[in-house]
């Protein structure tokens, strides 16, 4: 069964069809890309499957359930995760305590036993920070376990955010520009890292990207979106190739 | 031991240092009668700007109504003290039942009021907290409640409709408000209290809830992307800290034989008064609250002896100490000296 269905979903702006028509199905465990010139409704697409804004038509199905209309929060519950094109971190809090935020739905205890240092207390706060430590090894952050979020360097801070995103266990993982504003070096350690996260986790990734290596170096299949209509979709070489695509990116 | 279990045990020992320099003071005699009249309110103005903290620094949330809180929590302990007296001799138990009362009071208010406002984004609950604690006091103003032979009378802005016997008594008479509280608080219920209150709130924002809390002030979408129930959290530390706010009044409507619902106690400037507390000591450090709190207080008290100077002079202390505390160069400069210090301290030990 698909991870995620999305059958002709589409919003307007009033006037402004922002994203229309948008059919997409992604396997367990592939590593989907999502492209297209700016303003073509790329990120809308993430803000409509996250729940942030509710699509004027159209559903999505994650692993088969309805999941059209929710709200952000219980999207994240059902099982996607994102990241955002510009890094939204928890800047008063250290790397660590950004981690075990996200942890929050999978490790609990009620406010009055954290009130009262009750048993259970210690026992999932332990357990919260062992989790925690292991997801930031993987993304080699434990060393600045301690730094504010805020402190971090920028690569660093957008992987605390993937790592963020890592720690509610989703099923789908949303990136909304990863390298973004990274250099070559850092976006091939990047590359590593979300594959090595796909692997490990046997995870299913869509994401937006402008860096044409990156896609084709890690994206099995493409959709490229165009005035937030579906201009081609498919193998990533074989999409890459195609001269509307081209044209679309670099006019003609 | 951990970094934020070390800060807790430094406020608490602070707060018991404090105390037990007054009382040895107190013991000595050399503590003005003046003096000993503020220590009270030092500890309700520190419960009501560790709970306003919670909301402000913690939450992210303007509030500028904690005074209607805090009158909220004194006139249901006032009215549940007045209530019980006949029956309940112990001083102790009468006080905790009254508290209990005029906390829970004052967290239903927090919580009807971030009902419809927590569910909107932006500067709303400073507008609505500001207009809650305003109509607060007119509506306590036209209560009346009275005892007489036959029972307990209640009217609702015409007294009139209550005739009192001979043996009647007003126990809430509108804008007189009430009158013969018993006064219970002491600086010790007062120290205790405090001593409670930053127990748990330190524990609140060191824990699963308190990170929920801290990520929505942080960055509210992606404490929504992460599967925080925004809703839930903000309610939650919004009515915790109204509820402290109700315990601040509880301690007040104890420390007076009276007490009426007037601009100047629990009007606009208090509410505002309490905020300044919370931005002098720092958004998000109780033990700068309520440092604050006491500093603030005992100031005007000090400076009595300068008369008709002494709120000129308050003001400027006021804006010099928040410049010292809180303006880049000024901390680039203690910075500077702490490090300083380290140096020399270091330089001492090879020696």
């Amino acid at each position: 069964m698909a991870v995620l269905e999305v059958t002709n979903l589409g919003i307007s702006f009033g006037g402004l069809r922002a994203v229309d028509g948008f059919n997409v199905k992604i396997e367990e465990g592939q590593l989907y890309g999502l492209i297209g010139p700016n303003g073509a409704g790329k990120t809308t697409v993430f803000n409509l499957l996250t729940g942030v804004y509710k699509p004027t038509d159209g559903k999505i199905l994650l692993c088969g359930k309805d999941i059209t209309g929710k709200t952000t929060a219980e999207i994240n519950r059902e099982g996607i995760a994102r990241t955002f094109q510009n890094i939204r971190l928890f800047k008063g809090l250290t790397v660590l305590d950004n981690v075990k935020t996200a942890l929050m739905n999978k490790y609990k205890y009620s406010t009055l036993e954290g009130i009262l240092r009750l048993p259970k207390y210690r026992k999932v706060e332990k357990a919260m920070n062992e989790r925690a430590m292991e997801l930031l090894k993987i993304f080699e952050l434990d060393g600045q376990a301690d730094y504010l979020a805020s402190n971090l360097p920028y690569g660093k801070q957008r992987k605390l955010e993937i790592a963020r995103a890592m720690a509610t266990e989703p099923k789908l993982l949303l990136l909304d520009e990863p390298a973004a504003g990274m250099n070559p070096n850092e976006t091939e350690e990047l590359m590593n890292t979300i594959r090595f996260v796909r692997d490990t986790f046997n995870l299913t990734i869509l994401l937006i990207e402008h860096d044409m290596k990156l896609v084709s170096g890690i994206c099995e299949e493409i959709y490229v979106l165009n005035f937030g209509r579906e201009l081609a979709k498919g193998e990533t070489s074989e999409v890459l190739k195609n001269p509307e695509v081209i044209t679309a990116y670099l006019g003609e | 031991m951990k970094k934020t279990t070390k800060q807790t045990l430094i406020t608490l020992g602070m707060v018991l240092a404090c105390y037990a320099v007054v009382e040895i003071l107190m013991a000595l005699g050399l503590v003005s009668s003046l003096m000993k009249g503020v220590l009270v309110p030092v500890c309700i103005y520190s419960l009501c700007a560790i709970g306003l903290n919670i909301c402000v620094g913690y939450l992210g949330e303007l509030s500028l109504g904690h005074a209607g809180f805090m009158c909220v929590g004194a006139f249901s302990g006032a009215l549940c003290t007045k209530f019980l007296e006949g029956f309940i001799h112990n001083k102790a138990i009468l006080f905790i039942i009254a508290l209990f009362v005029g906390v829970c009071m004052a967290a239903l208010f927090g919580f009807l009021i971030g009902i419809p406002v927590l569910r909107l984004n932006g500067d709303y609950l400073a507008i609505v907290t500001l207009a809650f604690g305003e109509i607060i006091k007119n509506i306590i103003n036209n209560i009346y409640i009275a005892k007489d032979g036959s029972g307990y009378r209640f009217a609702f802005i015409n007294s009139k409709t209550i005739e009192l016997g001979e043996e009647g008594t007003w126990i809430l008479n509108g804008p007189q408000g009430i009158s013969k509280i018993p006064r219970i608080s002491n600086f010790t219920i007062g120290i205790v209290l405090i001593l409670i209150v930053l127990v748990i709130s330190y524990n609140l924002v060191n824990s699963r809830t308190g990170r929920a809390i801290m990520s929505i002030r942080d960055n509210r979408i992606a404490a929504e992307s992460i599967g925080i129930n925004v809703t839930k959290y903000k309610m939650l530390a919004f009515v915790i800290s109204a509820a402290i706010a109700g315990a601040g009044g509880v301690l007040y409507a104890h420390n007076l034989s009276t007490i009426t619902a007037t601009p100047t106690n629990f009007g606009y400037n208090m509410s505002i008064m309490i905020l300044v507390f919370v931005v002098l000591g720092g958004m998000g450090s109780f033990r700068g609250s309520i440092i604050a709190a006491a500093l603030l207080t005992l100031l005007p008290e000090m400076l009595r002896g300068l008369s008709d100077y002494r709120m000129l002079i308050y003001s400027i202390v006021l804006i010099a100490m928040m410049l010292f505390n809180w303006a880049p160069k000024s901390r680039e400069w203690r910075d500077m000296m702490v490090e300083k210090f380290k140096e020399k301290r270091l330089k001492k030990e090879v020696d």
